[in-house]
């Protein structure tokens, strides 16, 4: 129970995301309407893909420091992860765009960056399972992450803000700051990435001690 | 010490091409018939490309040839060969080299093609100097990203395909800013215009020596 408080925090944090994020008063902007509240999911996703993402990395390095098992698993199911938050963000925001940009997918800067990216981690999984031999995966596929994480950095957060994009953020469309006005969207918004990142380190968690178990049985059988 | 053993390899490597001419050779064919094949299929009907399917099919042509020509770069090397490398000199020493070795080929052959698709496709640049710095750029660039992605792929069984699926999603940033750097030089646009975008691609370079820097030692390895 002592090691479990944060679970339980998570749950409580979602359930309060769903709840508030729908019935929550929101401010009444033009074309946004009431899709603001996909601020709760949408963005969120991203936090915490990066978040999981990062969480990969630092695995794969210390993986090349000190290779274990443990490591090595850590960071493909962090990469899986957050590979499964940057699936449901593109969907989250493609419904979102459907509904105030016009189109599911309108060529924003920001849309095409985040499929680039989810590609590269794609490839991940491609390089992982053209190896045969554990150790050799491994080694290699951590060189790949680290590689790879280090080209998704200006892929996110520099091009983007080189180029005008429809994005809130961009190209003079207001952003995260100018809800400032209203702290009721940050009440509800904080705790949404701190649950939505909590539900993915738990999902990590859960899935590389099953594959630790796994392979452990496999060893010993 | 270092820079003794890039320079050493990098000779050897120069040496071994010269000799066997068969790396150049083939990525010189590989160009020149691709040009000739935009040419036919492109070139019959109007004789005139729009600028910006101009530059599109150019740096298409670039990125294709710069991922067939460096996929080579270690696949070439034989076990033996590899195995004697690794103890005399030191990793960065390798991956320095051959980034060294995949630049200088990449400026030739970027510059070959260009001239060669300038004479078939004609040619609507209107800065040349600025388009030439974007090529020689675009050149550093693709060597630095695809040195790295050959030495993964070449552990890989099946590393045709997988340095494809690998290099696009890494070399996509940089394709967008060069692609959009010879565009404003082909515009004849202030050169001040693409100041940012050539600071990025600086950056992006820079980053992505530094990484294959500190990585190449633990792919070496195994």
């Amino acid at each position: 129970m002592k090691n479990n408080w944060w679970k339980i925090l998570a749950v409580l944090l979602l359930v309060f995301t769903v709840v508030a994020g729908m019935l929550s008063d929101v401010p009444r902007l033009a074309i946004l309407n009431e899709t603001i509240r996909n601020l709760y999911f949408h963005v969120p996703m991203w936090f915490g893909m990066i978040l999981i993402l990062f969480v990969s990395v630092v695995y794969s390095i210390k993986y090349l420091r000190n290779p274990t098992v443990k490591n090595d698993v850590i960071a493909y199911e962090a990469a899986k992860v957050g590979i499964l938050f940057g699936v449901l963000g593109i969907i989250t925001g493609m419904e979102w765009a459907r509904f105030t940009w016009g189109e599911y997918w309108s060529n924003d800067p920001k849309q095409n960056a985040s499929a680039i990216g989810l590609l590269i981690y794609f490839a991940y999984i491609v390089l992982r399972s053209s190896f045969n031999e554990q150790q050799q995966r491994a080694r290699i596929s951590a060189v790949y992450n680290v590689f790879a994480f280090a080209a998704l950095i200006p892929l996110l957060f520099i091009l983007p803000r080189l180029t005008d994009s429809l994005h809130p953020g961009n190209g003079g469309n207001p952003g995260f700051n100018s809800y400032d006005m209203d702290s009721s969207l940050r009440i509800v918004f904080y705790p949404a990435v701190l649950g939505w990142t909590l539900l993915g380190i738990w999902i990590v968690n859960v899935k590389s001690r099953l594959e630790i178990l796994r392979q452990r049985l496999y060893e010993n059988a | 010490m270092l820079f003794k053993e890039v320079l050493y390899l990098v000779k050897k490597d120069l040496v071994l091409e010269w000799r066997q001419k068969y790396a150049f050779n083939g990525m010189l064919l590989y160009v020149s018939s691709t040009v000739f094949v935009c040419f036919l299929s492109f070139g019959m009907r109007s004789g005139v490309l729009d600028a910006p399917v101009w530059n599109a099919l150019l740096w298409i042509i670039l990125l294709f040839t710069s991922v067939n020509a460096i996929a080579k770069s270690f696949m070439q090397e034989n076990r033996g060969r590899l195995l004697y490398f690794y103890s005399i000199v030191s990793p960065q020493g390798v991956i320095l080299a051959k980034i060294v070795y995949n630049t200088l080929l990449m400026l030739v052959l970027a510059l070959i093609c260009f001239v060669f698709y300038a004479l078939v496709l004609g040619n609507p640049v209107d800065d040349i100097p600025m388009f030439l710095l974007s090529l020689v750029l675009g050149a550093i660039g693709f060597s630095t990203s695809l040195t790295m992605i050959s030495g993964i792929a070449s552990k890989a069984s099946n590393n045709g395909t997988l340095m494809a699926v690998l290099s696009f999603p890494v070399i996509v940033p940089m394709l967008l800013m060069l692609i959009k750097i010879s565009k404003n030089a082909m515009d004849g646009l202030e050169r001040s215009s693409s100041l940012d975008e050539l600071l990025t691609l600086l950056a992006i370079n820079m980053i992505v020596v530094t990484v294959s820097y500190i990585l190449f030692p633990y792919l070496w390895r195994s």
